[in-house]
């Protein structure tokens, strides 16, 4: 079993070695502890009912030694962790800066060259980077285990975090601050690349494998990849919004009572200006997709609805 | 009762008069602390069934029983429930209140008919709680904003009920100090008092000082939801941060009040059990007081991630360490106290060593969390979870179970099957640890806290955790079938069945209205086991 996640920062060894070294202090005092509880409840326990027992009211050594002791450790561990944090609260000047911004219940992230991803942040190995992050509405909190970093995203200030990727590959981005009903849905991937492969994903030149695919397939991994799946199920379950299932064609009941048909131009309406025309039962919550997805993006996400009955 | 003199009243046991109204007028603080206990221990039952809903939820990864926002309620349910109507007043307003004056030998408190009415703000709170459960609160008990202002649920009349219960804790804290001032008998000086006495203090000192400061924010939350003032919504020019300073100013002591009292029961315990003097009466004595005036400068380190200053995250860092000394000595002195003593296992030491043992891992893995750069990761992950369960029922409620079981005799007049009660015990020390032990590895390898699903890798620890909430339900279960059961088919207990010297023994169980014949004039202190010439 893995006691901590994978290594895949500068940072993530240096916050282990705080763990483990207060971990080594903790055993330390525990196991101390725990052989004297045993050894006393065993050695000293009450074998008949009159036992004579010694009138102990303390001592002046014992209590020093162990207010000194824990003192000096506690100290130690205080500054050691200071140490690290200093370190971790210390981006470089020439760390690569992306803007992340959280909303319920997806991330957007806004690169330099005017690109812009949901849900996947990706970087290059080996350089510094340094998130920029806020929050459009509640709190959330930017969480990826592999890197040991974690910072709060509040609305109406920015905050940031840095570290620098040490190893290629794809790790897992958690929201770690309570932000209502879909907050264990706010998932996200950190996809760190060669610096080869991210000055050619930078300039857009990443291969397009996956056009080849049916506009249905694409709307599928779109589905996922853009946080649809934090709010609309596929298989009938009503979640923060409708349910994808057997949508498409089929009548809907708007917050006014007036009906209308989901078809292509409704679906489109619904990821652009969501508020437009909301379905009865279900809150003002969804963000505007305006800018965010392509219309390419919007057809295969229609060309896969089509295929939900 | 008015119309009798005290030497009329001092031959009835206090439970002898029936009749709910004479319950509820009742200023006797036994009746008093015994209907505490049934109120706090009812909303345990239901918080602790909403607890083993959320672990059956997340045996498997998935949908198991109850959709997201379900599991939102039930865990905000569970930590509101659990916090404010069970273990805050707790220890404190069950115990305390029955301990108090029997222990200093005093009749009653300072103020019974404040006594009398604390319970009655208490029953308030928990009412109006219990009708926001028509359109129960998802924000978790911590009410972080600006969610809790902008949530459609109904945050509005859960605060406000825990707004009342403030006032309950205030009055009681008020009396409480009053009391162990001015009502202790002749010759009981402080450096006599039992330790559970200067615990109770201290946590009294805490409840008056720090529970107006989370009525005030609450208040502000309320005023903002329903005035849209922008206290704390960054959309209105609030500060969110600012809520969370407001609330661990409070909560962050209220720790202490939920955990002082158990450290005084252990206080008591331990030496009865041993028939040794307590190891180091002063520095427990003061450990307390150093406790509870540590913990008002702490509550920060709650926030250390949450875009806090840098400079004040290192200040908070370096003042929970400090907390943390007089925490170690206590379990030091506990320890060394059972050195050469004659230790019989009965079941409230049974819960007592337990205490020391879990107390012990809840406060070390406290110092992770301390350490900045560990907090870092560790942060709003199953560390925190398991953590803070090592604390709150790995301490508090081993404490609350070793009292249970200790003063049972006396406060019932009956005995329970002591066998029974070791089953139990076994079953709620194994089942916590294999609920919560798992946490603490989850926790370190990344799975946020309040996730209602989980990724697949957290699958098997998840399971783990969720087959030893079932194994400590049991035990509780036992536990209280056992305890139930001594009330009506018990042996009748003697007036001092563990051999203890302080005064709460010294009068018959259950104790009589206005407890003591003749106010005892006291002449040693309470821990002189072993003492030749005693």
């Amino acid at each position: 079993m893995n006691w901590v996640p994978e290594v895949a920062s500068n940072l993530a060894s240096k916050v282990d070695a705080v763990i483990w070294f207060i971990t080594v202090i903790s055993l330390v005092f525990f196991i101390l502890i725990s052989i004297f509880l045993v050894y006393f409840a065993i050695r000293y326990r009450r074998r008949q009912e009159n036992e004579e027992t010694p009138y102990i009211t303390g001592s002046h050594v014992l209590e020093t030694i162990w207010t000194i002791i824990p003192s000096i450790l506690l100290i130690v561990i205080f500054v050691y962790g200071f140490v690290v944090y200093k370190d971790m609260r210390t981006p470089p000047e020439d760390s690569l800066e992306v803007t992340v911004i959280g909303r319920q219940w997806l991330w957007q992230f806004k690169y330099n060259n005017g690109k812009t991803t949901l849900n996947e942040l990706y970087i290059p190995e080996g350089r510094p980077i340094k998130l920029v992050m806020t929050s459009e509405d509640v709190l959330h909190s930017f969480f990826v285990p592999a890197f040991r970093v974690k910072q709060d995203l509040v609305g109406g200030m920015y905050t940031y975090l840095w570290f620098t990727p040490t190893k290629t590959g794809t790790y897992e981005l958690y929201c770690t601050e309570y932000c209502g009903t879909g907050h264990s849905t706010m998932l996200g991937k950190v996809i760190v690349m060669s610096p080869q492969e991210y000055e050619k994903w930078e300039k857009g030149e990443e291969e397009k494998a996956v056009a080849s695919l049916p506009p249905a397939e694409l709307g599928k991994q779109l589905y996922t990849q853009r946080g649809c799946n934090a709010c609309h199920s596929i298989d009938g379950s009503s979640l923060v919004g409708p349910t994808w299932k057997g949508l498409y064609g089929h009548e809907v009941v708007l917050q006014d009572g007036t009906k209308v048909t989901a078809d292509e131009n409704y679906i489109r309406e619904a990821i652009l200006e969501p508020q437009a025309k909301m379905v009865k039962g279900f809150g003002p919550v969804m963000p505007s997709f305006k800018g965010v997805i392509s219309d390419d993006e919007i057809s295969d996400l229609i060309a896969y609805i089509k295929t939900l009955k | 009762m008015a119309n009798h003199t005290i030497a009329e009243t001092i031959t009835i046991p206090y439970l002898e008069e029936k009749g709910l109204l004479s319950w509820l007028t009742s200023t006797d603080h036994k009746r008093i602390s015994i209907m505490y206990l049934l109120s706090i221990s009812t909303f345990f039952v239901l918080a602790g069934i909403s607890a083993l809903l959320l672990r059956f939820e997340l045996l498997t990864p998935g949908k198991t029983i109850v959709d997201a926002h379900t599991y939102n309620v039930l865990f905000t349910f569970h930590g509101a429930v659990m916090v404010f109507l069970f273990i805050v007043p707790g220890l404190a307003a069950s115990f305390g209140n029955f301990l108090i004056p029997l222990m200093i030998g005093a009749r009653d408190v300072a103020f019974p008919r404040l006594n009398l009415m604390s319970y009655w703000i208490y029953l308030l709170g928990a009412l109006i709680i219990l009708i926001s459960l028509s359109k129960p609160a998802d924000t978790g008990w911590t009410f972080y904003t600006p969610y809790s202002i902008r949530t459609g649920t109904d945050v509005i009349l859960l605060t406000f009920g825990i707004f009342v219960l403030g006032f309950s804790s205030i009055l009681t804290g008020l009396n409480f100090i009053v009391t162990i001032h001015k009502l202790r008998a002749p010759g009981m000086t402080w450096h006599r008092l039992p330790l559970f006495i200067w615990a109770s203090y201290a946590t009294a000192i805490l409840q008056v000082l720090a529970t107006p400061v989370i009525a005030i924010s609450l208040l502000l939350l309320i005023a903002e939801r329903v005035f849209g003032i922008g206290f704390f919504d960054p959309a209105k020019g609030g500060d969110p941060i600012l809520f969370q300073h407001f609330f661990w100013f409070y909560s962050h002591p209220a720790v202490y009040i939920m955990i002082i009292p158990a450290m005084g029961v252990i206080s008591e315990v331990i030496p009865v059990f041993s028939r040794k003097p307590i190891f180091g009466y002063k520095a427990i004595a003061y450990s307390s007081l150093a406790i509870a005036l540590i913990s008002f400068f702490v509550w920060a380190h709650h926030m250390f991630v949450s875009g806090m200053s840098e400079v004040a995250a290192t200040i908070f860092s370096f003042l929970t360490f400090l907390v943390a000394i007089p925490t170690a000595i206590k379990v030091f002195n506990w320890t060394a106290t059972l050195y050469k003593g004659s230790i019989d296992l009965k079941s409230p030491m049974l819960y007592a060593l337990s205490f020391i043992f879990l107390f012990t891992i809840g406060g070390l893995t406290g110092v992770f969390l301390g350490a900045l750069a560990a907090d870092v990761h560790l942060h709003d992950t199953y560390f925190v979870v398991a953590h803070m369960h090592y604390v709150m029922i790995g301490g508090t409620i081993m404490g609350f179970f070793a009292a249970l079981h200790f003063w049972y005799p006396k406060m019932t007049g009956k005995m329970f099957n002591e066998k029974v009660a070791k089953i139990a015990w076994a079953f709620v020390f194994i089942g916590f640890n294999v609920t919560f032990f798992p946490q603490f590895i989850l926790g370190t390898q990344g799975m946020p806290r309040r996730y209602a699903d989980y990724p697949p890798q957290f699958h098997s620890l998840n399971e783990l955790s969720s087959i030893g909430s079932w194994i400590l339900g049991i035990g509780m279960f036992v536990m209280a079938i056992n305890l139930l059961r001594g009330l009506f088919n018990g042996e009748k207990a003697p007036q001092n069945p563990f051999n203890s010297l302080s005064l709460e023994w010294q009068v018959p169980s259950p104790p009589p209205h206005e407890n003591f014949e003749e106010i005892p004039h006291v002449t040693d202190w309470t821990y002189g086991y072993g003492k030749k010439s005693a």
